[in-house]
């Protein structure tokens, strides 16, 4: 239990120094979660001692969005102003994204299988 | 300190979660109802969001070593991965690219202001990693989240249906897709209909939130 939480720490601990650190625009956690990936592939942290804590974490995700979606009550006035641009997009975008990946991989995969 | 937050969240996050157990129609989406209910309600009671986030921002916290943790699915999957590495490195990179200009040029046309084109941008990432996004690109990370999750939203009520109007057959194809444009809730819809896509699906969600996290950063400066 605290080897798993220790090393998911140390990393998210990490990213977020590299991130000050080099000043970048990229968040720490996910610098600590690159970093993580690539000591699980070089061996460096085995899967084992951290797999059921980081699991953990991944399956109870959903409720860690709700205090940071709440804080939409801040901004329920620009939110009816731009209703328009905001779920036009939102529709468009999706519909675009799907449609265009699945055709794009489909074209890759089709002409591999020729 | 009060418990106010914490406990709110918790309560009312068991009780939707208890009724989408019961029917898991995407319109029941515990996290959605979560918020609205919890908005209504410090509405409701004049309730400050700064002392709801009091105890509220312990549960937010923990999205740091969550998003770390996606590290262990991710390496676990490694051999999808190396097996269909040309389609998901492309489609990950023009999937991930479309997701953010077409989110932001359609706002835009519409008539969007800068705040709410920074917000949609990472609209197609997973929520925890989309929060982080839109703070560092100066979007309003609690209207990017809500995005985010209506988006998910779309994507489990009608993707493989449009999927299927559009005859995408390819499971790589369509796993891909939904990952990629509807985050975990398109992969939670997806992995019902077959195996390889949701995993195909988890995959392009969790690579699609590194790359518009390195990306779009750097991208948005060009876009403004």
């Amino acid at each position: 239990m605290y080897r798993g939480l220790a090393i998911i720490f140390t990393f998210l601990f990490i990213g977020e120094g590299v991130e000050r650190l080099f000043n970048l625009p990229i968040p720490g956690n996910v610098i600590g979660l690159i970093l993580l990936t690539f000591a699980l592939l070089l061996g460096i942290v085995r899967l084992e001692d951290v797999e059921k804590e980081a699991e953990l974490f991944v399956k109870n995700m959903s409720i860690m969005f709700i205090p940071p979606g709440v804080g939409i009550i801040l901004y329920w006035e620009l939110i009816k102003d731009q209703a328009i641009p905001i779920f036009g997009a939102l529709l468009f975008s999706f519909l675009f994204t799907l449609l265009l990946t699945a055709k794009l991989v489909e074209f890759l995969g089709r002409r591999e299988n020729e | 300190m009060n418990s106010l937050g914490i406990f709110l969240t918790l309560t009312v996050f068991y009780v939707f979660s208890k009724i989408y157990e019961k029917k898991k129609a995407f319109y029941l989406n515990p996290v959605l109802l979560s918020i609205v209910t919890i908005a209504l309600i410090l509405k409701g009671f004049k309730i400050e969001y700064s002392l709801y986030m009091e105890s509220a921002r312990i549960l937010s916290f923990l999205l740091g070593p969550a998003v770390v943790s996606l590290a262990i699915p991710l390496y676990k999957q490694r051999m999808i991965i190396k097996k269909y590495a040309k389609e998901i490195s492309i489609g990950v990179a023009l999937g991930g690219l479309t997701a953010i200009l077409s989110a932001f040029y359609i706002a835009k046309a519409l008539g969007g202001d800068e705040a709410v084109l920074l917000s949609i941008a990472p609209k197609s990432v997973t929520t925890a990693i989309a929060i982080g996004v839109s703070e560092k690109i100066g979007g309003i990370p609690a209207l990017t989240a809500v995005l985010v999750i209506l988006t998910g939203i779309l994507g489990n009520a009608i993707g493989v249906e449009i999927l299927d109007m559009a005859r995408i057959r390819d499971r790589v194809a369509r796993g891909l897709a939904m990952g990629i444009s509807s985050h975990g809730l398109g992969t939670a819809r997806i992995i019902l209909n077959d195996e390889l896509s949701g995993a195909v699906s988890g995959l392009g969600m969790a690579l699609n939130g590194i790359f518009t996290s390195l990306v779009l950063p750097y991208l948005i400066r060009f876009l403004k």
